[in-house]
């Protein structure tokens, strides 16, 4: 997983509350084992009703074409559990997502891979929805993830938390497997206790007689 | 040493502990983990790639169905947008020697509803799925965690999930459930009154009166609901219910180690006098049938109550005006009668044996509405021998419903079986997210009752109504 330490980019304002992932990377008609991810990202809220292109909206607005920061209300990517709606969001170049809550798998999956998730209290979300807000995408935003400060046009450093752990899986970009497996000799001694404690966990076969006819 | 008094959540969390990571997060190991079609061939590859071998095949699962066709005869290529995803899952399975149970499989299904019925879950145990319903096992009193592709893919290679130890909550459903009046009913009013964020960061226990009474397939369907409440999973206690419901099952432990494994389920219960961190009551004693009138689950109301009018306060007014706009309804008018084009039972949430016995007691010897297309679809393939073993498939058939192969089918359209702009379809399935069933499609979600109800009258009905006429 790539590092990340700091970021400046466009800051795009999506305030809905509970954005759920079907919005955010909705299942497309015609499926496929490669997507494009990019024509996926908020695919019906981008468009009409006719499936035409909504020029007016926030995402296909000329300032919005390069985004770096996503910034959203509350609750947002509840729903499944769909990665693609991270993947979706990378692929627009949205490295940070500053919301005011984010759902439990969806902010999971943003840390596995390596898209800075930050929620605010209410009062420094406010002021930096106001910001972008008025920003409207001609001034950048800066992220530091090392001082964990967002600065920007509009008004002062704000500064945020994340939990020590998860700063510094992204600061190191840790490769999650690999960490893990450094813990191999105690998943194993795991099976072995397990083995003794509770057989049937640690062993998955059917009964004999068990089989459906064809 | 004084022996702290301990939630459920917590004595299972604690018996999977494996260690403590450097950057804070629990290893907590996984005895099952199922995979599915629509997220296993990115991990497959991934794990390909970083040439990692599976840890332990024999512990995992693969299951075809959310691409898979439901047409009667259906092959890979019925669908032909789900056929590369159906092989790569099928090469996958093969390379790293995973039991797939494939199109054909006489026991395929939706895995969540598979993984009880075979015995592959089993009460204390710690379940993963690539899909958030993967809490639908705590219905048998385990831990089911729903999971990323990369998270599946770690679990593949570990056969251990990080995670930092969630929250626990408890709901205590007070009361008892009228006729009519089912698992999804209780799920919906606990959303409506609590909403779709209540459970973040939280495992949820139910407990109480309603949770106890219910039978376990019907426990089932209220844990499948927990995700819409944003948690990380949700269970019951297991009893003698579940240790009945699993005796015998293929994949359940026998002999000597089924007595072990009963001692062992008993002691999970929380503790008396153990402290939840949120602790919440809903009442259900005088519950009437539940139904989704908005674009998320909280928005819910009883069947006979008229719509919620638009609140002073401007953010939830937006709200609310959005969900009215996109479902074609007026604020303050009635539900009740409100004309339906399609009803749709199925889905790991409302498609066991119990649910579809319980819709086919509705719909037995009367006709679906002209105006409506009616579809069922098991929610595995032993549910629909089982079902067809009853002569539930002739009642349905009968009436008018397409009976179909098991799969995820209209939950998530994921197969092509989709509705059509503006159609109002009665689901028993669990989101009703704008466009999760179709463009444009508005859902309402609401138990097998009221589902089969609406078929038969062409508009939304009160299930109640039909419980008379069927006695
Ligand atoms: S039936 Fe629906 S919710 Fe259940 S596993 Fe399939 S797509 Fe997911």
């Amino acid at each position: 997983m790539k590092a990340f330490s700091r970021l400046t980019g466009i800051a795009v304002p999506f305030l809905e509350d509970d954005v759920n992932t079907d919005q955010i990377a909705p299942i497309p008609t015609k499926r496929s084992l490669k997507p494009d991810y990019r024509e996926m990202f908020f695919h019906r809220a981008r468009r009409h009703g006719d499936d035409t292109l909504n020029p007016g909206q926030v995402f296909n607005r000329p300032q919005f074409a390069s985004l770096a920061i996503l910034v959203a209300g509350r609750n947002f990517g509840c729903g499944s559990s769909r990665e693609g709606a991270v993947w979706t969001m990378q692929a627009m170049g949205i490295e940070c997502l500053i919301a005011r809550s984010i759902a439990d798998l969806y902010r999971e999956n943003c840390l596995q891979n390596g898209l800075l998730p930050i929620e605010l209290p209410d009062d420094l979300a406010s002021d930096i929805e106001r910001r972008v807000i008025e920003a409207d995408g001609r001034a950048p935003f800066s992220v530091d993830l090392t001082t964990q400060i967002i600065s920007g046009p509009g008004g002062a450093d704000v500064h945020f938390d994340i939990s020590a752990a998860d700063r510094m899986r992204l600061l190191e970009g840790l490769d999650d497997i690999g960490l893990s497996l450094k813990h191999a000799a105690a998943i194993a001694a795991f099976e072995h206790k397990m083995q003794q404690a509770s057989p049937w966990l640690q062993r998955a076969v059917r009964a004999p007689g068990t089989e459906p006819s064809r | 040493m004084n022996q702290k008094q301990q939630t459920m959540f917590d004595k299972i969390w604690d018996a999977h502990f494996v260690a403590t990571r450097v950057d804070g997060r629990d290893l907590i190991y996984i005895d099952r983990h199922i995979l599915h079609d629509l997220h296993a061939p990115h991990a497959f590859e991934k794990l390909a790639a970083a040439t990692r071998a599976v840890r332990r095949p024999d512990l995992t699962f693969s299951m075809q169905d959310h691409t898979v066709a439901t047409k009667p005869g259906r092959d890979e290529n019925t669908n032909p947008d789900g056929a590369h995803f159906q092989r790569a899952m099928r090469e996958g399975s093969q390379r790293n020697n995973i039991r797939l149970f494939d199109l054909d499989d006489p026991e395929q299904g939706i895995s969540h509803v598979v993984a009880p019925e075979l015995g592959l879950v089993l009460p204390g145990s710690m379940h993963a799925v690539p899909d958030s319903h993967a809490c639908t096992v705590g219905g048998l009193g385990a831990i089911g965690l729903g999971c990323g592709t990369s998270e599946l893919e770690h679990i593949l290679a570990t056969q251990t999930i990080a995670l930092k130890r969630p929250k626990t909550m408890r709901i205590w459903l007070d009361g008892e459930l009228k006729p009519g009046v089912g698992a999804k009913d209780v799920s919906l009013k606990i959303i409506a009154v609590l909403g779709t964020a209540a459970g973040r960061g939280m495992a949820i226990e139910y407990a109480g009166p309603v949770a106890r009474a219910l039978p376990v397939e019907a426990r089932l369907t209220l844990c499948n609901m927990t995700i819409e409440m944003g948690a990380r999973s949700g269970f019951i206690a297991p009893d003698d219910s579940v240790f009945a419901y699993l005796a015998g099952r293929p994949y359940a432990p026998r002999g000597p180690e089924w007595d072990d494994a009963i001692t062992q389920w008993r002691a999970l219960a929380s503790d008396e006098g153990c402290v939840f961190d949120k602790d919440v009551r809903v009442d259900c004693s005088d519950l009437a049938p539940q139904i989704t009138w908005g674009t998320d689950q909280s928005q819910t109301i009883s069947v006979r109550d008229t719509l919620p009018i638009l609140p002073a306060d401007t953010e939830a007014r937006t709200k609310l005006e959005r969900a009215y706009a996109y479902m074609g309804l007026e604020p303050g008018t009635a539900l009740h009668g409100v004309k339906v084009d399609r009803v749709f039972i199925g889905s790991c949430t409302n498609a066991r044996l119990s649910d579809l016995r319980i819709a086919a007691g509705i719909v037995k010897g009367h006709r679906v509405h002209e105006s409506v297309v009616a579809m069922v679809v098991p929610g595995s393939t032993s549910v629909k021998r089982a079902a067809e073993r009853e002569g539930l498939d002739r009642v349905f058939k009968d009436a008018g419903f397409f009976w179909g192969e098991s799969g995820c089918s209209m939950c998530a359209g994921g197969n092509g079986d989709r509705g059509k702009p503006q159609e109002r379809v009665i689901s028993t399935t669990n989101r009703n997210f704008e466009g999760r069933q179709g463009k444009g499609v508005r859902t309402h979600l609401a138990g097998p009752e009221l589902a089969a109800a609406c078929a038969l009258a062409g508009y939304i009905a009160d299930p109640r109504d039909y419980l008379e006429t069927a006695r």
